[in-house]
């Protein structure tokens, strides 16, 4: 039973980084245009050079 | 309270002083209206990246928004917009909306979802390896600190996860209501304080798994539910869309202004491009064109117009450039004036109380009753106030309408994703249960049973190069004759080329002087070159080739393909069908004879619509309207049900519950057998709920049921309500006959 002690910690750790990982998902908007990702993976980018600049939001390509 | 948000965040692109400042950025969000695929949210970007000003833009394509980041300093919104509609975008700014309440609230339950999810994860990993243990060789101590275990991980989830429901139920009882959501927030705090209870007293009888999984399930329903109504409300966005036209004033110096239409006033002259929609009531001062009416009177033929005439707002300037004088303001539009008629046929339909929400009204208080009679039953039986309680609670759990909360969403996503494959797309939340108590079909003529656009009838006495030669012309010109022409050529696999130098003169029609010889597609007096005033036959385009020789077109606007089999299919299952008109009696009774429907009205005006709907509604009919035109909104709004075409007005889209695509009548069968199979389905879903209280109820009553058969008959029921309500996707579906009150 001794296992325990560190099997269970590492159980919720495990769920926890799951959740932590959901959590930042939903609040960096990975959900919010499930239609507009698909549709970007196929379209040719034509200004690339543009988005990468300073300003470039990380999610925005 | 939007408006002046959106003020504050974009200020107006006067520069006084403006300039010495450091820019800040500034970010608006503007409603993109007809994007529909990848390649518009590159143009969409494109357009706005490459103005000077704009530092970022970024679409979202399900919200049909673009977020803008820019410098005041530079650019503005108006700038934008104008950006947007070059490349044949109708932007508007946005406005803070329900909709974009509601997907926040979408978010949130999601969030409560994923932290509801992690705990149930563990607390059953947990009390699985207790249960397990309990006919295996787990000791006392190790049960116990599994237990507290569970309940350090379920307290502070259930505490955060189950607000929504606590939230709701208090508000209710605040106005002493009972709801759904008052049993609900009962068992999962009793629940959870129990047992926190005996895992201090070191007892077997620990509901935590219970709680933390009814939670669980209870939010995935309420998150199906939010979703469907999301989906609902973003089409409202469009309205705002159609409503904040931009318009180019011009003012007493020839100076010229774009301004959005809503600060428009009377007196003001305004100039509308060909293909600009106008962008308020008004008069032609200046200038000849053809007017495309169809949004707001459903005749496809254009309109000629020259100074003088009147024009309504949101009609489409076809061929030339006019300059119109306001006569009316944004608020007294005969498009507000619809709007406003919709908005008050609306209020009928706000009273419909959804199947869930009945079946709560019985269900919510016998769930109270029956725990209490539990209680109170065997405190007078003589066991001790903690037995009495403990079984209390497992009766409320047992109870618990978690399969009656999962049954319905969980119908209705499975309704409305079978629909969406089938190109319907489902907007109202209680749409489906509306459609299925339907007994009476009601079509729109025109762009509804027809096609809303003309097809050219007499095609086989023409041959193909002087098709080809009629579409080099035709392929110019908006008109809906030419469009047809280029189409029917085009069907043929005929090249289309315009042909060098066409011309269009508004209200003639179209020529080309070739070397060869001189083409002209037009009227019969244009293409004779006799200056006739026109007689106007309606239906017809001439055509005079290089070699002089004159070819009559004929046209007309076919009936959907499958409208007479679709209306037969409904007869048959003892559908009501009529025809409701606002064209003249000759074209519609041609219709309705071609579509097989013997009931039919003719000429009749939006508010006439209103009142032969609610004339039937007052002789007890639920009405189904199928409609498309701007003159069918209201209409679609104060019947029970209501469907309308993709290509309809927005308006009309809006008011509707479901919008169909494509050529075929097919889908309205398809919406209706899924509306009548989906509330078949939710009522065989309570079934399965009520089933399993009945076989579970007697024993938790009784005291036998253990937390592990709580929660087994609990996660069960849910499964079972969820797999039931996805056969709907797969299943072959007829239209079952109408049931009519005997």
């Amino acid at each position: 039973m001794s296992a325990l002690i560190w099997l269970i910690p590492c159980a919720l750790a495990l769920g926890g980084l799951g959740l932590a990982a959901f959590l930042w998902a939903l609040n960096s908007g990975q959900f919010s245009d499930l239609e507009g990702a698909g549709w970007r993976a196929i379209q040719d980018d034509e200004d690339a050079d543009r988005a990468e600049g300073p300003r470039g939001r990380p999610d925005a390509r | 309270m939007g408006r002046a948000l959106t003020a504050s965040v974009a200020p107006p692109d006067t520069d006084g002083g403006r300039l010495g400042e450091a820019a800040r950025p500034q970010t608006v969000s503007l409603v993109v209206e007809n994007m529909h695929c990848g390649a518009c949210i590159v143009t969409v970007e494109r357009a706005l990246r490459h103005m000077a000003g704009v530092r970022d833009a970024r679409v979202n394509l399900s919200a049909k928004r673009a977020t803008v980041t820019y410098d005041a300093a530079l650019t503005g919104t108006q700038p934008m917009i104008d950006a947007l509609d070059r490349e044949g975008y109708r932007a508007a700014e946005s406005v803070e909306t329900a909709s974009e309440l509601d997907s926040r609230r979408a978010d949130d339950l999601l969030r409560r979802l994923g932290v509801a999810g992690f705990a149930a994860a563990n607390v059953m990993l947990l009390s699985v390896s207790v249960w397990a243990g309990a006919v295996s060789d787990m000791d006392q101590t190790v049960a116990s600190l599994f237990h507290w275990l569970s309940a350090l991980i379920a307290m502070p989830a259930i505490a955060y996860a189950a607000q929504p429901f606590f939230r709701s139920a208090s508000s209710a009882l605040r106005v002493r209501r009972l709801n759904m959501d008052v049993p609900i927030s009962l068992g999962i705090t009793l629940a959870t304080a129990m047992s926190l209870f005996q895992t201090i007293r070191g007892s077997h009888q620990v509901y935590l798994d219970a709680a933390i999984m009814l939670t669980f399930f209870l939010l995935i329903g309420r998150l199906l539910d939010e979703q469907v109504r999301i989906k609902a409300r973003g089409a409202v966005e469009n309205l705002i869309g159609l409503k904040s036209l931009t318009a180019t004033v011009v003012d007493g110096d020839g100076r010229v202004e774009r301004m959005p239409a809503r600060a428009l006033v009377p007196g003001m002259k305004i100039q509308v491009a060909a293909g600009e929609r106008i962008p308020v009531d008004g008069r032609v001062v200046s200038g000849t064109t053809d007017i495309d009416e169809s949004l707001i009177t459903g005749e496809t033929m254009p309109r000629w117009a020259a100074a003088g005439a009147d024009v309504h707002a949101g009609t489409l300037n076809m061929t030339r450039a006019i300059k119109i004088e306001a006569t009316a303001t944004d608020d007294n539009t005969l498009l507000a004036e619809i709007a406003r008629l919709m908005q008050a046929a609306e209020q009928g339909r706000g009273q419909y109380v959804r199947l869930a929400d009945r079946a709560a009204r019985v269900y919510a208080p016998a769930v109270h009753v029956l725990g209490a009679a539990t209680f109170i039953g065997w405190m007078i039986a003589g066991a001790g106030w903690e037995t009495a309680l403990t079984t209390a609670i497992a009766v409320l759990i047992i109870t618990c309408p978690c399969a009656l909360a999962l049954a319905v969403p969980a119908v209705q996503v499975a309704a409305t994703s079978r629909l969406f494959g089938k190109g319907v797309i489902v907007k109202a939340a209680d749409g489906l249960e509306r459609l299925a108590e339907v007994d009476t079909v009601v079509f729109d003529k025109t762009g509804t049973l027809t096609r809303g656009e003309p097809v050219l009838k007499n095609g086989a006495e023409i041959s193909d190069e002087t098709l080809a030669a009629a579409a080099s012309l035709a392929v110019a010109s908006r008109h809906p004759y030419s469009v047809a022409v280029a189409r029917a050529a085009r069907d043929r696999g005929l090249a289309v080329v315009a042909a060098p130098g066409v011309l269009e003169v508004p209200g003639s029609g179209l020529i080309a002087p070739l070397a060869a010889g001189e083409l002209r597609l037009g009227s019969e007096e244009w293409v004779s070159g006799t200056d006739l005033p026109s007689q106007g036959q309606a239906g017809s385009l001439w055509f005079l080739d290089a070699e002089s020789r004159r070819f009559a077109l004929r046209f007309e606007d076919a009936v959907r393909p499958d409208a007479s089999d679709v209306v037969s299919v409904l007869t048959a299952a003892g559908y009501e069908v009529c025809l409701l008109s606002g064209d003249r009696p000759a074209a519609v009774s041609d219709v309705a004879e071609r579509a097989g429907i013997a009931q039919w009205w003719a000429g009749v005006k939006p508010d006439g619509k209103i009142d032969v709907i609610a004339d039937m509604k007052a002789r007890g009919k639920k009405v189904l309207m199928v409609g498309d035109g701007l003159n069918d909104a209201p209409a679609l709004a104060a019947a029970h049900a209501s469907l309308s075409p993709s290509t309809a007005a927005d308006i009309s889209q809006t008011a509707a519950d479901a919008v169909f695509q494509g050529v075929p009548l097919a889908p309205v069968l398809e919406t209706m057998a899924v509306a009548r199979a989906s509330q078949r389905m939710s009522l065989e879903n309570f079934g399965i709920a009520i089933g399993y209280n009945i076989v579970f109820v007697p024993l938790a009553v009784a005291g036998h049921v253990t937390p592990l058969i709580a929660a087994l008959a609990m996660s069960l029921s849910s499964i079972a309500v969820t797999v039931n309500a996805l056969r709907l996707r797969t299943r072959a579906l007829a239209l079952a006959p109408v049931r009519r009150p005997t």
